[in-house]
């Protein structure tokens, strides 16, 4: 891996020491967004920003709003109120569910979103991103053949054909065994650190956001109730060497959530 | 859109089962209909009652002898009739249900036929619980009574001028046995001539018998054209109803644009439905509608699809169906157009349901059944139902694109008027589904 491994806290590498990359404007930035369904408000107020490289990884319980921040950051929905600083068309979004044709081959569906992407050599694009997930010798074979990993890559290799200076993950990991998130997170640590790309994505996995995440925002109940470095979390949370995924439970509850 | 287009076109024909279906489906449907057109309607079964006795059945009209018993003969060749030996077995039979219907020919037919005075009467007795075949039965017995009173009346009328025949010419006629001669119109004329002729110029019976010989020799012009006036009634319009028995008769156009429009709203509901919810299914409508196609976009590519393909397998299903029933294929134009229409309305709805189902198994689901009740509401008679009912069906009907492609096709294929009313219906429905179709996608995702 081309960049320092985030590790746990106080060790050498943490992101922050490895240099959060904070340099001029935020490739993103989303202010006092608010979304409502019915009576229930799934966002409340929330604001992220992101700079070019970074990391970013949303936490929070399920039903906290993840899913309907990273809808609206990829366009999806529209937020009630607040605003978004890019437009849909600059972000690449990789939904939970792989959304791919499972009659269409590997190479056939990344041909397919090429072109309606507008790319401007479809091939090649189609070629560097085969590459890019190791999926060269699955290029023929039908999306539904493969394996659950295996589709979660060409699902993240969909969100990226457009070679947006976005990409928008929601639970990447969360089908995945650990070797294969291992190899995801291989990738998308190279995405940000080589292409420059910056990756928001959602998680449970409070040990994922702190190996890969230069930012965590916390949401509970639509708000967002904690955002900085892994780090800074780790101060937050308050959890001297123990348990932290326990000691991020107990922080919640200490908010009432 | 071209993209996408391919997509599910590579899609679909992946799918082999699916292609299968909406290719063997229609070849069996054409397949069954010609195989049906071939074959013919079943003989219906009849009980038949002659009380008519062997040798009792001869009637007697100026020498001319007609048997009767043989009048039923036609009749018998186009049931499947059963022989039994009394009334009250044929209404046994009847009632359940083992014949359609039973036929009684009384004794006292030959009587009054005989006489003249009075109509000699047969009596039908229906089991009208299969509607089609007592309509049937009922057709075939007014066909043989009209064959019947035909034949009779042309016996009559036979005798009526052998009569005629006589006044006017003279001749021997045999009564109650005894030969008699009677004398005729041509002679007396020539008798009274002849006596006119001897009579002295002043006598005044000269002129009254001018006045006689005139009358005679009008009598008989007149006949002469009464003779030819009998003529016709003996051999009236013979009404000839159709009993279809056998090969090559020709089925209905209405019944081919059935089997056709019932194909076409299966194939392009199912079609369009399925490649919509796919979207759907696949998680793909969001990534896709993220700036990639727009909503009505889609669904202008998934109509177009579906109606092209159904399109195709309709037409070829009419071809198909040319096999077996003769179809003016110079109106193949006309065809196409009546289909495509019907098509686009179809999947207008189609995408509408898809849009509503969001599942291709449960937008398959959803199509079956809506499919179903608006073709079998749209197949409603009239005076089947209340007129309230049957206008209120009518109403329901034309919500749908079944109705008005249904009326297209009968139109295309068999010449009936109402083309350019259908096509608008249907254009009016593909919009209007559309826009249903288009709403409901706003809560696709
Ligand atoms: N389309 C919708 N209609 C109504 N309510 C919705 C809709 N989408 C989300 N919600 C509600 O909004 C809230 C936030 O949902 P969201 O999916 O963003 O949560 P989440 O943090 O992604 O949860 P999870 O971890 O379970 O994925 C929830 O209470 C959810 O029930
Ligand atoms: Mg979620």
């Amino acid at each position: 891996m081309a960049r320092p491994a985030p590790a746990r806290a106080g060790g050498p590498a943490r992101a922050e020491a490895a240099g959060r990359p904070e340099r001029g404007a935020p490739m993103l930035e989303a202010r006092d967004l608010t979304k409502r369904f019915g009576k229930r408000e799934a966002l409340r107020g929330v604001s992220v920003s992101a700079h070019r490289g970074e990391l970013v990884a949303v936490m929070g319980p399920n039903g906290a709003g993840k899913t309907t921040l990273l809808s609206i950051l990829a366009g999806i929905q529209r937020a009630d109120s607040g605003t978004v600083s890019r437009s849909s068309r600059e972000v690449g979004w990789v939904p939970q569910q792989p959304a791919l044709y499972g009659k269409l081959t590997v190479a056939e569906n990344l041909r397919l979103f090429a072109r309606l992407e507008g790319a401007p050599d479809v091939e090649g694009t189609v070629e560097r991103m085969l590459a890019q997930t190791g999926l060269e010798d699955r290029a023929r074979e039908r999306v539904v053949r493969l394996s659950g990993g295996n589709r979660q890559r060409v699902n993240v290799a969909i969100g990226l054909v457009g070679s947006p200076p976005v990409l928008l993950l929601d639970e990447p990991g969360a089908a995945l065994d650990p070797r294969q998130r291992e190899r995801l997170w291989e990738f998308v640590e190279a995405l940000a650190e080589e292409e420059g790309t910056t990756v928001l994505y959602s998680t449970h996995d409070v040990g994922e956001a702190e190996h890969h995440a230069h930012q965590v925002v916390v949401l509970a109940d639509g708000e967002r109730i904690f955002s900085g470095s892994p780090a800074e979390l780790e101060g937050a949370v308050g959890d001297p060497g123990g348990d932290f995924e326990a000691a991020f439970v107990a922080f919640l509850r200490e908010r009432g959530h | 859109m071209r993209w996408l287009l391919l997509k599910d076109l590579r899609i679909l024909g992946r799918s082999p089962l699916l292609v299968a279906l909406l290719v063997i489906y229609p070849v069996l449907v054409s397949a069954l209909i010609g195989f049906a057109l071939s074959r013919g309607p079943e003989k219906p079964r009849v009980a038949l009652l002659n009380q008519v006795a062997y040798g009792t059945g001869q009637i007697d009209l100026g020498g001319r002898s007609l048997d009767t018993r043989r009048i039923g003969d036609d009749f018998l060749r186009s049931v499947d009739a059963v022989t039994v030996g009394s009334r009250e077995e044929a209404r046994r039979l009847v009632e359940d249900g083992s014949v359609l219907g039973a036929i009684i020919i009384p004794a006292e037919v030959t009587q009054r036929l005989q006489s003249g005075l009075q109509p000699a009467v047969i009596e039908v007795l229906y089991n009208a619980e299969d509607p089609v075949k007592a309509r049937y039965l009922e057709d075939l017995v007014k066909s043989q009574v009209q064959d019947a009173n035909a034949q009779l009346t042309r016996a009559f009328s036979d005798v009526a001028l052998q009569y005629l025949d006589l006044v006017i010419r003279g001749g021997r006629i045999s009564i109650l046995g005894r030969d008699a001669n009677i004398l005729g119109l041509e002679r007396s004329e020539q008798i009274l001539r002849a006596a006119q002729a001897d009579l002295p110029e002043r006598s005044p019976l000269r002129a009254q018998l001018e006045e006689v010989i005139r009358f005679a020799d009008g009598a008989r012009n007149n006949l002469t054209l009464a003779d030819e006036a009998l003529t016709s009634v003996g051999s009236p319009i013979r009404v000839r109803t159709e009993v279809v028995e056998g090969g090559g008769t020709p089925l209905g156009s209405f019944a081919v644009a059935v089997a056709v429009t019932v194909t076409l709203m299966f194939v392009t509901l199912l079609l369009a439905a399925g490649i919509l919810a796919i979207e759907r299914e696949e998680n793909a409508f969001l990534r896709l509608v993220r700036g990639l196609v727009s909503r009505t976009g889609l669904l202008v590519e998934k109509v177009g699809l579906s109606a092209a393909c159904s399109l195709l397998v309709a037409l070829l299903m009419l071809l198909g169906l040319a096999l077996f029933v003769d179809l003016e294929l110079s109106r193949a134009g006309l065809w196409t157009l009546a289909l495509g229409a019907g098509a686009l309305a179809f999947a207008a709805m189609g995408v509408a349901i898809g849009a509503v189902a969001r599942e291709v198994r449960a937008a398959s689901l959803l199509a079956f059944m809506l499919s179903l009740p608006i073709a079998f509401l749209a197949l409603v008679p009239s005076g089947a139902v209340s007129s309230g009912l049957y206008t209120f069906i009518r109403v329901v009907s034309a919500l749908f694109p079944f109705q008005p492609a249904l009326d297209a096709v009968e139109a295309a294929i068999g010449g009936s008027e109402g083309l350019g009313l259908a096509l608008a219906h249907l254009a009016v429905l593909t919009l209007g589904f559309g826009v249903l179709g288009r709403l409901a996608l706003r809560r696709f995702a």
